[in-house]
């Protein structure tokens, strides 16, 4: 428990120290100049930070509740084509409904996302679980199949600058009023702490886990829509953000295996420290200008997968 | 043998079927609505066209190649990140030689030294994959992909650190493009490639029993790694000059690999590798053609050929699974 | 008691099982047999309430698996899947913990944590509680899947081919476990397990059940199916039965 205790403590002050640089550092000083220094936080420095901590926290819990669904931890919302079939949606209700709120716009993506997510898992089921490498290829090849129709209809409708915006995450546009949609990650991640037992039970497999008295089909359904909304609401308001729920849920499972009532907040605290790490050395690598997050962490989270593609399992830590 | 030798002039029947596709398809791509000062439009014309008909060819060869040497029908060049690598040199070379120092290479040396480049880099990462992956091919595919993806985030990444104003010197070379074509270079990629797919034929027998896996080619007395190793820098000079031309495009050579084993009707390499390369050329004049002269929709070639190639892709495993 | 009745199931247009009729009295261990594809596994899926049969009716104690809820029926008969691929990376206390989840749906109290234990003594896994499924032998994690199963303590424990993967040591020593803990008594189990080494069938089953082309052919004590002539006309080669140490031996011919 004291373990326990000090780990909580570390990361807690980590992550602390993480959110006061990211308050601190920007192209605006904090102290001197003509800006205020309540009115500079509140506006946009709390913002930016707030949406990089959600945005990390919820793709690291949709890559956990992903890999456990279809039991394949090389599997992340990025290789699902959730991402893909998100913008899909929301080209889609662009060109139906130019002018409608921002609230159904997300629910159009959202919708759409879990769509392109229900077709991931369709092709999940025929790819047989011997060969683990082969299912994030599949993905990634139909991710790309829903890239670029979407293309091809920005292409024709003239949206392709939407496209841009959508598909490099970053957090420099983020301000008050433009990222309030995130804090919907929050309510979604009590939701999947709630079923943490329930989808460990997933990553049993389906004849396991119903033998247990698991209901399958709701759990994945539940588990679907909290994966389609995430990464929904980052796409929407940051960006694409791929390898994070890659990296924090396999980190975490290597070192403390896969009991998710008790490592889940691990995994959320790890992706949301990831990408603010990456969001602040985003701002300082080349200042004045700023590097995309999605820049920083693709480099660090590619480096990341291809160890796990050759790392033997390891024994994790008792503790 | 026997049984081969008898059949063999259908596939040579079909390649020159195929042959006669292409060059109606050309003659469509040149002589199409031809208005105005024709002599300067059939050039321009002309040289679009043999840009098209070198990298659909090589593409399609290349890919043949490595499939081949690879011992599987799913993997392609393009696949294992080469484009990448292209992204990740051409960055480099900027950010060596600054922005205008680039800029004022001759058009001629700098073709030729970045596809040097790419064919020494391509056969080191190829050979690396190949050689870490031998049993898994799964795991070589997928490594290949995220090098790629390390690759491209590493270019983005140097790209984001260099100027604004260099920044967009290399923005230029990342998306392909079949609407411009350097000239000058037009000619030396000719000849890389004549020579490049003459050598490929050259090999087809010892390719044929490659075909078979490395172990029962090894059986059979052929010096399976050399063989690998030759082929493996053919593709790259191959994909390097392709690359170069027009910048990357993933899935034609698939296509166009997957075509030609139709047509073909035929493991043997001698026809196998034509019929890929004509296949190649033929999709995209055609594609090409189709696009740009017919619809009037300008660089859509290039996603399409994802779109559908990704769509192959994926009817390739699904059948291979269940059959 | 177990009644299965006039069960069918069919895989799309594949017939797997036809009219199946079986009754498995609530004691020892029955093992089931029969050619591969005779249509064993489905069976088992049918009983445990996993696979929903196109006909016929199922009644584990007099419960309808497929009316009852999940953890209802998860606490009356519990399933161990044959080999089974787990990527997860639970430790095996972990996961013979969550065998108790029926019982407790998340909130594991004192009785939870004696019977896991207990699981984990019986099947010689303490020494590896704290290690992760993937970094155990094929073997180990099958002891820790069956301990599992057995951690539900249900009256009835399902085990498709439990022998998979285990050396000889290892498989006797789950028969022998499986044994004392079907005897009679207040916490006798009712076993059922696919076996595809009649030999270890003949050597521990109280009954046998003989299956071929989706249909059952016998169903008696041990002594009455495994006779050459039924083995014979199951698996379609001949059989011979050899008294050995007042045991029976089968050897194919």
């Amino acid at each position: 428990m004291t373990a326990g205790l000090r780990l909580w403590l570390g990361l807690g002050t980590a992550l602390a120290a993480l959110a006061g640089l990211s308050l601190c550092i920007g192209a605006a000083s904090l102290f001197s100049g003509d800006l205020g220094t309540g009115w500079l936080i509140a506006v946009s420095r709390f913002p930016r930070t707030a949406a990089a901590l959600l945005a990390g926290m919820g793709l690291a819990l949709a890559g956990v509740v992903i890999q456990q669904t279809v039991q394949n931890r090389l599997v992340e919302p990025a290789l699902t084509g959730t991402p893909e079939a998100a913008m899909l949606g929301l080209l889609g209700v662009t060109l139906i409904a130019p002018g409608a709120a921002p609230v159904w716009k997300m629910a159009a993506a959202t919708a759409s996302a879990l769509i392109g997510t229900a077709g991931f898992l369709a092709l999940a089921r025929r790819i047989p679980r011997q060969d683990p490498m082969l299912l994030p290829l599949v993905g990634l090849i139909y991710g790309g199949i829903l890239g670029s129709a979407g293309l091809w209809l920005a292409w024709t409708t003239d949206l392709v600058q939407y496209l841009g915006i959508w598909r490099l995450g970053e957090f420099s546009g983020v301000v008050q009023g433009r990222y309030e949609l995130l804090w919907g990650i929050a309510a979604l991640a009590l939701l999947v702490y709630a079923a943490a037992d329930r989808i460990t039970l997933l990553g049993l497999g389906e004849t396991q886990a119903r033998s247990l008295g698991l209901n399958y089909a709701q759990t994945r359904t539940l588990g679907l829509v909290a994966v389609a909304a995430i990464t929904a609401l980052v796409i929407v308001t940051v960006g694409a953000l791929p390898f994070v729920g890659l990296v924090a849920p396999n980190l975490v499972s290597r070192w403390r295996g896969d009991n998710l009532r008790a490592n889940l907040p691990l995994v959320a605290a790890g992706g949301a420290g990831m990408v603010l790490a990456a969001d602040i050395l985003g701002r300082v690598l080349r200042e004045p200008y700023e590097i995309p997050a999605a820049t920083v962490f693709g480099v660090f989270g590619a480096g990341v997968f291809l160890w796990l593609l050759y790392a033997a399992p390891g024994p994790a830590r008792n503790g | 043998m026997a049984e081969t030798a008898g059949t063999f002039p259908r596939p040579a029947r079909r390649l020159w079927a195929l042959a006669g596709l292409l060059a109606a398809l050309s003659l469509l791509f040149l002589f199409w609505h031809l208005r105005g000062p024709t002599g300067f439009i059939l050039s321009l014309r002309a040289t679009r066209l043999a840009a098209l008909i070198l990298v659909g060819a090589a593409t399609g060869m290349a890919t043949v190649l490595f499939q081949t040497v690879a011992a599987n029908r799913l993997l392609t060049p393009g696949i294992v990140g080469i484009d990448a690598l292209f992204i990740f040199l051409q960055t480099a070379l900027v950010a060596t030689l600054g922005g205008l120092g680039y800029a004022l290479l001759p058009e001629f040396g700098r073709f030729l030294a970045e596809t040097a480049l790419l064919t020494l880099a391509a056969t080191a990462l190829f050979g690396l994959l190949l050689r870490r992956g031998a049993g898994d091919v799964t795991r070589m595919i997928l490594t290949g992909v995220i090098l790629g993806v390390l690759l491209r985030g590493l270019a983005e990444l140097a790209q984001r650190m260099l100027d604004p104003s260099e920044f967009a010197v290399v923005q230029q070379a990342m998306f392909a493009s079949f609407g411009s074509v350097p000239t000058g270079a037009l000619w030396m990629a000719a000849v890389v490639l004549v020579g490049a797919g003459a050598l490929a034929i050259a090999m087809a027998p010892a390719l044929d029993v490659a075909a078979l896996g490395r172990p029962t080619a090894r059986g059979l007395g052929l010096a399976h790694d050399r063989l690998a190793v030759a082929a493996l820098m053919l593709v790259a000079a191959m994909v390097a000059v392709a690359t170069a031309l027009v910048g990357p495009v993933t899935f034609l050579g698939l296509i166009a690999a997957a075509l030609g084993r139709v047509l073909a009707g035929t493991y043997r390499h001698a026809v196998l590798l034509p019929a890929a390369g004509l296949s190649g050329a033929a999709i995209l004049v055609a594609g090409q053609f189709v696009f740009e002269r017919l619809l009037g929709l300008h660089s859509t070639l290039a996603v399409l050929v994802e779109f559908f190639g990704g769509l192959l892709f994926l009817a390739l495993v699904l059948n291979r699974r269940s059959a | 008691m177990i009644e299965v009745r006039s069960l069918s199931y069919a895989a799309g247009a594949t017939p797997i099982l036809h009219e199946v009729g079986l009754d498995l009295a609530p004691r020892g261990i029955t093992a089931l047999i029969g050619p591969n594809g005779a249509g064993k596994s489905t069976l088992l899926h049918c009983i445990a309430g996993l696979a929903r049969p196109g006909a016929g009716t199922v009644r584990i104690d007099g419960l309808d698996p497929f009316a009852v809820p999940d953890r209802r029926r998860a606490r009356q008969v519990a399933l161990l899947q044959q080999s089974p691929t787990v990527a997860s990376r639970l430790r095996v206390a972990e996961l013979v913990g969550f065998g108790r989840w029926p019982h407790h749906a998340g909130r594991p109290g004192p009785e939870d944590a004696r019977v896991v234990a207990e699981a984990l003594t019986a099947f010689e896994l303490d020494a590896l509680a704290a290690r992760p499924l993937d970094t155990l032998s094929g073997g180990q994690r099958q002891r820790a899947m069956v301990a599992m199963a057995y951690a539900q303590a249900t009256p009835w424990l399902l085990l498709d081919e439990p022998l998979n993967a285990l050396d000889p040591r290892h498989a006797r020593d789950l028969m022998a476990r499986l044994h004392d803990l079907s005897r009679p008594g207040p916490d006798g189990r009712a076993v059922v397990v696919v076996l595809h080494d009649i030999n270890a069938a003949a050597l521990w089953a109280d009954r046998v059940v003989a299956m071929k082309d989706g249909r059952v052919i016998a169903s008696a004590g041990a002594d009455e199916v495994l006779r050459a002539e039924i083995l014979e006309e199951v698996f379609d080669t001949r059989f011979e039965i050899v008294p050995h140490r007042g045991r029976q031996l089968v050897v194919t011919l």
